[in-house]
């Protein structure tokens, strides 16, 4: 009994809260007239879709760097990587993979920088971090709009220059993976096997590095600074490293999330991506101190599942859009409760 | 020696105002504008927001850093201005009902903001900035949801067309400047809103006032140093919880006076940069996140209005687009606000490295409290530690 108590408190109110909200929502879904194979396709998309982004965050709350609300960051180096991509014309796989290796330059000096920042500041990483990402991605509205970029598929049609807001894919590496071995059953069901294959690899790298003797002395710096000092670990340069990956996976998050949705999107678009990816890892079962690829993985599914079935279903009851109020209850809700709850740790 | 200090000191203490001015200096020829222009502007931009920048004094000197979560006040504000316009009730009058309707919710809403900060200690700015956003979600289903359905609205002209839910605009036609427009002081080209700057000037002599008396004097104890402010028998959370609930009910105020000059609100999202333009006010003043005090907050409203002011046309006449300007200033405003909280941890950290050395090179018998400090100062690793462990 008493393991029970222990092991629902460790797993956390809000998560069974959403979790069982989830499951009411998927036995709700055909008795109010949503298809059921349409809406698990649907999730096993999204799910593809934002993965990348929150398995981001991982090594940044590894090795003690909290939640990284600068994730914008590698945003806009994954979008500076497609960019480049799409203005040389590069299309299917190659696309999709140059536009990942574009992006990682980009990655290590934002990343390398922003390290060497937050290891100046440890203790307010994430409010530094939430406003360097904001600053950072209104610069790159200005350069978004006085860089050469001159494919005419990118650029405003009437003066020749400045990006446009959207860019569509179409053409280029629209669905790449999620094409990629899709299976097809009946008329609404697509299991986006390339794309899933995709997350599972990313995932389980990042598992192997963590395994690593980097990733390891990483997690010590995490979990007890002045312990991995006395073993000889350099802090900084862990930290430093994790904030690079986090940054780099950020980027490929983002190339991702284009080609399954059909389009990039520029200027202020990535400040908005970063809050969902938070949640979604929070509502896994991390803390601001730790995270696995399990929580990660459950994490964007009980979270997308959330975003996916709520609008259709609640909407289908009440006959109204209150998917966009749910989604910020929700997602505000679990990083205010992960945020007040490891204080009471401390204590 | 100490000369160069004292200067050394002197830019590093103001390296944000002095960066601000030139900038803004430098901008005015480009934009065109006239001075007397800018003035004006600069007098009904200090009437509009002074009070809201105001509102985030008092959290600063309790400890808890910049509030962002002043929106809370925003929003209660904001319902009170929705009952006034329903109620029909125009004028001064109609600022007033305004204002008694948004105290209970913002008493409310800051009394739940300060027990999230306390559980939160350490890290309440960015609590904060997420409270918010958790409560505009609340604020959203309220005025989208329930105002209209299960709390009756009068007047159809505010409603959606469904019923029920508030629209997207809401035009403040009836008290429209109601505030300013009580007196306005005409001197030479300019106009001044005389008892908008009353208001503000009370306000003033109250946090003044209000410095001096035992409560003021308590919240500057825990701003110092919580455990001390503990041993000496300061109620430290319910200090806490009073400096938050105080700062939500300016803020409330402030944005009625906010929006009553400004003459329209978006429903959903007129608080959404509340807290980032005054936090940006503040700081640019000079105020870092311990230390604040009123000539920051008018420095600061001055200087990053002038700067809001002259930017979009500066960037229009320079660089022949306007919306380089405009992402300039947002940029300068979230930059601004960067380089404070590094400047700030960075300087902590510095003294905390300098008391850990100092006490290092001390006896070897201090070895100990060597220690104990350390852990002290990583608090953030230690509760780690305690966290991995648990969930193991």
């Amino acid at each position: 009994m008493r393991d029970i108590k222990t092991s629902i408190q460790d797993f956390g109110w809000p998560r069974i809260i959403i979790f069982i909200f989830l499951i009411v929502l998927f036995i709700l879904a055909p008795i109010v007239g949503v298809r059921l194979d349409a809406s698990i396709s649907d999730v096993l998309n999204r799910f593809g879709q934002y993965a990348i982004l929150v398995l981001a965050l991982v090594p940044m709350i590894q090795s003690g760097c909290g939640l990284n609300f600068g994730l914008a960051l590698g945003i806009v180096a994954g979008l500076l990587g497609s960019t480049l991509s799409l203005q040389f014309e590069w299309r299917g796989f190659m696309g999709f993979f140059g536009a990942i290796a574009l992006s990682l330059p980009f990655s290590i000096i934002f990343g390398y920088i922003y390290g060497k920042l937050l290891n100046k500041v440890k203790g307010e990483e994430m409010t530094i971090g939430m406003y360097v990402g904001l600053s950072f991605v209104m610069i790159m509205c200005i350069m978004w709009l006085v860089l050469p970029y001159s494919n005419p598929q990118m650029v405003w049609g009437f003066a020749g220059k400045g990006l446009r807001t959207t860019i569509s894919t179409e053409g280029y590496w629209f669905k790449i993976l999620n094409n990629f071995l899709a299976v097809k059953i009946g008329q609404f069901f697509v299991f986006p096997t390339g794309l899933l294959l995709f997350v599972a690899i990313c995932c389980y790298l990042v598992w192997l590095f963590m395994r690593s003797r980097t990733g390891t002395a990483m997690t010590a710096v995490g979990s007890n600074p002045d312990f991995a000092r006395a073993s000889g670990v350099n802090a900084d340069k862990m930290r430093t490293i994790s904030v690079i990956m986090s940054t780099f996976l950020g980027a490929v998050g983002i190339i991702v999330y284009e080609q399954s949705f059909g389009f990039i999107q520029l200027y202020t678009a990535p400040n908005p991506m970063v809050f969902p990816a938070i949640a979604a890892i929070l509502i896994g079962g991390a803390s601001v101190n730790k995270a696995s690829m399990v929580n990660v993985v459950i994490g964007t599914f009980l979270f997308q599942g959330l975003l996916t079935m709520t609008p259709s279903v609640i909407n289908s009851i009440l006959q109204t859009d209150m998917s966009e109020v749910i989604r910020m209850i929700v997602s505000n809700g679990i990083i205010l409760y992960a945020l007040t709850r490891k204080a009471k740790v401390t204590k | 020696m100490s000369a160069k200090k004292g200067i050394a000191k002197f830019f590093s203490d103001y390296a944000v105002v002095i960066i601000f001015v030139l900038l803004t200096v430098f901008s005015i020829g480009p934009s065109g504008l006239s001075i007397s222009y800018i003035i004006q502007e600069i007098i009904t931009r200090l009437g509009r927001n002074s009070f809201l920048v105001l509102s985030l004094l008092l959290p600063i000197y309790a400890g808890m850093g910049i509030n962002f979560a002043m929106t809370l006040g925003a929003m209660a504000g904001q319902i009170g201005l929705i009952f006034a316009i329903d109620w029909g009730i125009a004028g001064w009058q109609g600022l007033v009902v305004a204002f008694l309707v948004g105290l209970p919710v913002s008493l409310l809403l800051g009394w739940v903001c300060g027990k999230v900060m306390n559980m939160a200690k350490g890290r309440e700015m960015v609590t904060g900035y997420i409270l918010a956003f958790f409560i505009s979600g609340v604020y959203q289903f309220f005025v989208l949801y329930v105002m209209g359905s299960v709390i009756p609205m009068r007047n159809s002209s505010i409603t959606l067309s469904r019923g029920f839910g508030v629209r997207n605009t809401l035009n403040l036609e009836s008290v429209r400047q109601a505030l300013d427009n009580i007196v306005l002081l005409k001197i030479g080209p300019f106009s001044i809103p005389l008892i908008t700057f009353v208001i503000i000037a009370v306000l003033c002599v109250f946090i003044v006032w209000f410095k001096k008396t035992k409560l003021g004097q308590d919240m500057r104890a825990v701003g110092q140093d919580m455990a001390v402010a503990e041993a000496a028998g300061i109620p430290v959370e319910r200090t806490r919880i009073v400096a938050i609930l105080i700062s939500t009910v300016l803020a409330c105020v402030g944005q009625i006076i906010f929006l009553q000059n400004m003459g329209n609100m978006a429903t959903y999202n007129a608080h959404d940069q509340t807290s980032f333009f005054a936090a940006a006010a503040i700081l640019v003043g000079g105020a870092s996140v311990t230390h604040a005090s009123i000539p920051n907050v008018f420095i600061g409203v001055i200087l990053l209005h002038a700067m809001y002011i002259v930017s979009p046309l500066a960037g229009q006449n320079l660089f022949g687009s306007a919306m380089i300007g405009e992402y300039f200033r947002q940029f300068i405003g979230y930059g601004v606000i960067a380089i404070s909280l590094v400047l700030y941890a960075w300087k902590a950290k510095k003294a905390a490295d300098a008391t850990r050395l100092g006490l290092r090179l001390g006896a070897a018998g201090e070895s100990t409290i060597v220690k104990a400090n350390g852990d002290s100062g990583n608090g953030t690793g230690s509760a780690g530690k305690g966290t991995a462990g648990g969930s193991k």
